[in-house]
């Protein structure tokens, strides 16, 4: 048997101030690694709920990204006929030609402008996404009008309805703003496809095609099609893929984030460390008496360890609680495969948590397995002999 | 007559300034079931040391500790601590007492090592505390309790687990006179009342009055039944310490 959970809760208790500053030193890293966690997960749940598992994205031979692609219109045309492509309620191919482009506008966070992405696409390409219309209208084909994502519109005070960019060869009228649920979408700007082309003078090309498959297996076949036809100068990505790449834009942030935590740590654990050997010297005389009423050394060193880890564990869960508001943080990072900046919200899960507190959990072992095994060590008589 | 504790050719050196002390040399001891004996000594005469020794709290540097027949050389640490819990209620002279936990919680702490299920533990500590006089001092913390009470409920603590001898090491060295008296009283009644073996180290001959018997240490040496050291006893007085502290204070100059 182990010496009562109450003594150790009492413990902490008594000396309120050691532990709720240790605590907080512990919270602070757990709340950086937790943090970090969040801003990938955001990242990842937003490039996930953009990507449709049927879709394929067709880019120039060698191209991962649609800004630096070039996809011809005989191409485009070569495309569009293959085997295998769902068709709308009118019975076209759900294909769609797109045109990227990137434009500089200036944010709240940012006020000497950050790239945005401008899409330039048919109507066929807002039916293939899961957007929808929040406020406003959709753009018009042939006018100078665009519809903005709503982190867009959030994010950046010029991308308002009614209000005027300047791109291309003149301003474009915002019009409108969309909702792409937790999607890179919503860190989008789009407009018509031919417009666009128009002024960017890239009538005979595209960034890239969107096309769609008509079940898992024709997508690997429509894909093998289209990368092995000799007319083709193209190479395929699944959307999903595709954002998942882009996934990796977050990755210096979250790199840094659990480096920062774990020098943190680092420091947190050794006055976790120090904390529990003052608390062992401090506690001599009592080591001492237990040992004498027969506990074990045994009993000792996990009595002792479960204060540490216990001590570790409420500053798990205050980094947590520090933690949390994230959720409803929303913020940018910029793409290193679109060169615009993608809008997210942190996303505090129960994965990020969980690991939150799990470290918060070894950093308490770590820093409390040498007192603990001193106090288990200690002779009984020089215990007991202890202030 | 049952032999609850024999001590044979024990003894126990120390270093000191890399110069060895003999703490204890070649002490023959028997402690017979029910006995109450008072062990008695000057400061320093070892009388400490060998309660430690038969306590397992300490190793012996030769000789034997024969515990219920059981030789305490032979156990490991793991052993001695399971073999401490199941057969001794020490006593402290400074109680030693938890000071997170209340008075049931201390006495109930002994009984986590035993196979009693969580109601019959508060049960038995329950009656413990009952016993030593303070059933409505349950769930007072010591830092609650007086001197006299916090001694009771070291006692509690060391009969709670129905042990087979208690050892107290000067139980009332921290106690004014009327709470020495009820501890001594309380210790003697476990005695009378109950058959408990109580070997009590104390240097206070008023304390040694309410033990059966009596043995004296000298200088790690142990007496012979009725010898005591001279020198020691004609400076001593059958009066309780606290009193004798007074009347030394008295006869002290006072600050000019």
């Amino acid at each position: 048997m182990t010496v009562p959970f109450s003594y150790n809760i009492r413990n902490l208790v008594v000396r309120k101030t050691t532990t709720v500053m240790t605590a907080f030193g512990i919270a602070l890293s757990v709340a950086i690694l937790v943090a970090s966690l969040a801003l990938v997960n955001g990242l990842r749940t937003v490039f996930a709920n953009t990507s449709n598992p049927l879709q394929l994205l067709v880019l120039r031979k060698g191209g991962n990204s649609e800004l630096g692609s070039t996809v011809s219109i005989e191409d485009f045309a070569i495309v569009r006929s293959k085997a295998g492509i769902a068709v709308d309620r009118s019975g076209q191919p759900l294909t769609s030609q797109e045109l990227v482009n990137v434009v500089n506008l200036p944010s709240l966070d940012n006020p000497k402008g950050m790239n945005v992405t401008v899409r330039g696409l048919s109507p066929v390409g807002i039916e293939m996404r899961k957007v929808r219309l929040v406020a406003g209208r959709w753009f018009q084909p042939g006018q100078r009008e665009v519809v903005v994502g709503k982190a867009m519109a959030h994010r950046y005070p010029s991308a308002r309805i009614a209000h005027r960019i300047r791109f291309g060869k003149g301003d474009w009228e915002i019009v409108g703003v969309m909702d792409g649920g937790q999607s890179a979408l919503n860190s989008e700007m789009w407009g018509d496809f031919n417009q666009i082309s128009a002024d960017y003078n890239q009538q005979d090309s595209s960034s890239s095609v969107l096309i769609r498959a008509t079940d898992p297996v024709s997508l690997d076949a429509l894909k093998h099609s289209i990368e092995d036809d000799p007319r083709l100068n193209a190479s395929t990505m699944t959307e999903s893929d595709y954002y998942q790449s882009q996934t990796a834009s977050g990755a210096p942030l979250e790199f840094l984030g659990i480096f920062v935590a774990v020098i943190m740590a680092i420091g947190s654990g050794f006055a976790t460390t120090n904390i529990m050997y003052a608390a062992v010297a401090r506690r001599g005389k009592e080591i001492g008496t237990l040992k004498a009423l027969g506990f074990s050394e045994g009993s000792i060193l996990l009595s002792f360890l479960s204060e540490s880890v216990l001590l570790a564990a409420l500053g798990g869960v205050l980094g947590c609680l520090i933690a949390l508001p994230l959720n409803w943080v929303t913020t940018g990072v910029g793409s290193m495969v679109s060169f615009s900046e993608i809008a997210f919200r942190f996303h505090v899960g129960i994965a990020a948590l969980s690991s939150g507190l799990i470290f918060a959990v070894v950093l308490g072992a770590a820093g409390g397995a040498l007192p603990a095994r001193a106090a288990a060590k200690k002779e009984i008589l020089i215990a007991l002999r202890e202030a | 007559m049952d032999i609850v504790i024999e001590t044979r050719k024990l003894s126990k050196d120390y270093m000191r300034d890399e110069n060895p002390v003999a703490a204890l040399k070649d002490v023959d001891l028997q402690v017979a079931c029910g006995e109450f004996l008072a062990l008695m000594g000057p400061s320093g005469s070892g009388k400490s040391t060998l309660l430690h020794l038969i306590a397992a709290m300490d190793r012996a540097s030769n000789g034997e500790v024969l515990v219920l027949g059981q030789d305490l050389r032979a156990l490991n640490n793991r052993q001695l601590a399971r073999w401490r819990n199941a057969h001794i209620g020490f006593v402290f002279q400074a109680f030693n007492l938890i000071p997170v936990l209340t008075a049931l919680e201390n006495v109930m702490l002994p009984l986590k090592l035993t196979g009693l299920d969580a109601k019959e533990q508060l049960e038995h500590a329950t009656t413990a505390l009952e016993l030593v006089g303070l059933r409505d001092r349950l769930h007072h913390f010591p830092r609650q309790l007086s001197g006299g009470q916090e001694q009771r409920v070291a006692i509690a603590r060391a009969i709670v687990t129905d042990p087979d001898f208690i050892l107290a090491d000067e139980p009332t060295g921290n106690l004014d006179a009327a709470s020495a008296n009820d501890v001594l009283t309380l210790l003697a009644a476990l005695n009378n009342g109950y058959g408990k073996t109580i070997l009590m180290v104390t240097h206070d001959p008023h304390a040694a009055h309410y033990a059966k018997s009596t043995r004296y240490l000298e200088k790690g040496v142990l007496l012979p039944e009725g010898q005591a050291p001279q020198d020691w006893m004609a400076n001593s007085t059958s009066a309780p310490l606290p009193s004798r502290w007074v009347a030394l204070s008295e006869t002290r100059p006072g600050p000019q």
